[in-house]
């Protein structure tokens, strides 16, 4: 059973701005930002005003691993690094980095790469987002 | 309104009377109902109940629906155990690897409510009728599927990630995330239950395959077939039924972000120390009252957080203790000595339920050759990497 199987094409569509672009929200009353986009400020609640934000996906590695075994429709990439990225205005996102997997460290800066990210092998279809490269 | 947890006194309390276990392993042969049933039977003949006492049921289970395809197993369990006629209340509890622990925690709930006297509490999951691969996809299902799976972050792939920032962070070795695989291998070696019944070493997991790195195959919990049970009664009524009833002195659950990447510390599991410090509050104890316990190491690095996170040792000393030997069968503080996800093997559903049996077990001591000694044990089950965690508190 595939990723793209359980998903379902609207399910990933939906989330295509975000993806592909980085937009996230940011909460105009505390200020703080959030991707993945949230539609509650848990800071504020309902008091919580939330907008679009395009994040610039600089950021850094909080910490990462090597996959080996990897999660259905990403077998053809192993071993590939994924890591936990903290952005410059704070919130953090998984994510993979395009990198020697030698090479990759806590602390390394890294910029956005629009990638290929996982095939559906039963209906053929390629999902794209942002990876990470080092800066 | 924030509750007072210490001024909570549960309205009755609560003791388990009977335990049932299936063992643990990859069971071709077996189906899913003939699992839940066996071990189901076993703890109400354990407990001396007859079918109509019984007022509910509560299961937990993660994902009946897509390992066998079968939903509404809460039914499915009424039925196949024999009440449909008697037309119990039966319900499905799911948080993931946390299901069976949650489960326990309802069935609490409904007799210290006053709603029920007698609940039976089963755990279930059948994990080997689908691929090791679609099964490893399964449990992603337990994180945020859309901002970590979809990225192509496996289950493993996320502890590697507590474990990579914990060696960073603490200088953690490779050898005493190893340790805590060989200490609960020896202990299932002394649990007829227990998928493994090896010996392993250092040297073997530092040589199994590598899975995400820095875990390897001899750091992850296996994949599992099993079922545990037990049967709760109100303790005012116990010894009508049992001349050991061991009463659940604490039941406190905590939640979380579900994604790894939204906590603030990568390398505690928050949900864990919220639900232990509850625990303490109920139970009025301290870690230094805890004689032994049961975590939730569905891989090394889950076992050395949860010994810090659960209070018993300072943060980042969790690998330096375990490498000592102070968490051995025969250490100041055992800890796993069932063998735990490791070992034992980790049916998700039904782990938490498991733990609870093990635990009384000991305090009953009947657990033969890996008895340890004391009054009071404690169950540690987590849901995902850390969005759910279910602590209980036992005592004789
Ligand atoms: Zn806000």
């Amino acid at each position: 059973m595939l990723y793209g199987d359980c998903m379902g094409v609207p399910r990933f569509w939906r989330h295509i701005s975000s993806r592909y672009n980085l937009i996230g929200t940011r909460c105009a009353t505390c200020g703080e930002y959030y991707f993945p986009p949230r539609t509650m400020c848990p800071k504020c609640r309902r008091d919580g005003v939330i907008e679009d934000h395009r994040f610039s996906g600089h950021g850094e590695v909080i910490t990462y691993t090597i996959i080996h075994a990897a999660a259905e429709g990403f077998d053809r990439e192993t071993p590939y690094p994924l890591a936990i990225i903290q952005l410059d205005e704070g919130p953090r996102m998984t994510g993979q980095v395009v990198c020697d997997p030698d090479k990759i460290a806590i602390g390394m800066r890294v910029k956005p790469i629009f990638r290929r990210l996982g095939e559906d092998g039963a209906a053929g279809i390629i999902y794209y987002g942002t990876k990470f490269m080092p800066m | 309104m924030k509750i007072e947890w210490d001024m909570i006194n549960m309205a009755r309390e609560v003791a388990i009377i009977g335990i049932g276990c299936t063992s643990f392993g990859e069971f071709w042969d077996r189906s899913f109902r003939d699992i839940f049933v066996e071990a189901g039977v076993a703890a109400i003949e354990d407990a001396g109940v007859q079918g109509e006492e019984i007022d509910e049921l509560f299961v937990g289970n993660m994902s009946a629906g897509r390992f066998i395809e079968q939903e509404h197993i809460a039914s499915l369990i009424a039925d196949y155990a024999g009440l449909a006629s008697l037309h119990v209340p039966s319900t499905r509890v799911e948080a993931a690897c946390a299901s069976g622990g949650l489960a326990i925690r309802m069935g609490v709930l409904a007799i210290a409510s006053g709603h029920a006297d007698i609940v039976v509490v089963s755990g279930v999951e059948k994990m080997t009728d689908v691929s090791t691969q679609d099964a490893t996809d399964m449990l992603t299902a337990a994180a945020d599927r859309e901002w970590e799976g979809a990225t192509g972050a496996t289950f493993p792939g996320l502890y590697a990630m507590i474990a990579k920032r914990h060696i960073h962070e603490y200088g953690t070795t490779r050898e005493q995330l190893a340790s805590v695989a060989v200490k609960n291998h020896h202990n299932a070696t002394m649990n007829p239950k227990a998928q493994f019944h090896s010996e392993i070493t250092v040297d073997a997991v530092l040589r199994s395959a590598m899975i995400a790195d820095p875990l390897r195959m001899l750091d992850c919990s296996p994949i599992t077939d099993g079922s545990a049970a037990v049967v709760l009664a109100p303790a005012d009524l116990a010894r009508k039924y049992t001349d050991t009833p061991i009463a659940i002195i604490a039941s406190a659950q905590a939640s979380d972000t579900i994604a790894l990447h939204d906590r603030a510390d990568i390398t505690t599991l928050a949900a864990t120390t919220a639900a232990a410090s509850v625990a303490h509050k109920m139970a009025k104890t301290t870690p230094d009252d805890i004689d032994f316990v049961e975590v939730h190491d569905c891989f090394t690095i889950g076992e050395i957080c949860a010994i810090e996170d659960l209070g018993f040792f300072p943060k980042g000393t969790g690998g330096k203790v375990t490498e000592e030997g102070i968490t051995a069968i025969d250490g100041d503080l055992p800890v796993n000595p069932s063998g735990g996800l490791k070992g034992c093997g980790h049916p998700v559903g039904a782990t938490g339920i498991k733990q609870a049996v093990e635990i009384v077990q000991q305090l009953r001591g009947e657990a033969g050759k890996r008895q340890v000694a004391g009054e009071i044990g404690m169950a540690h089950n987590v849901g995902g990497s850390g969005g759910t965690a279910v602590v209980h508190i036992l005592s004789r």
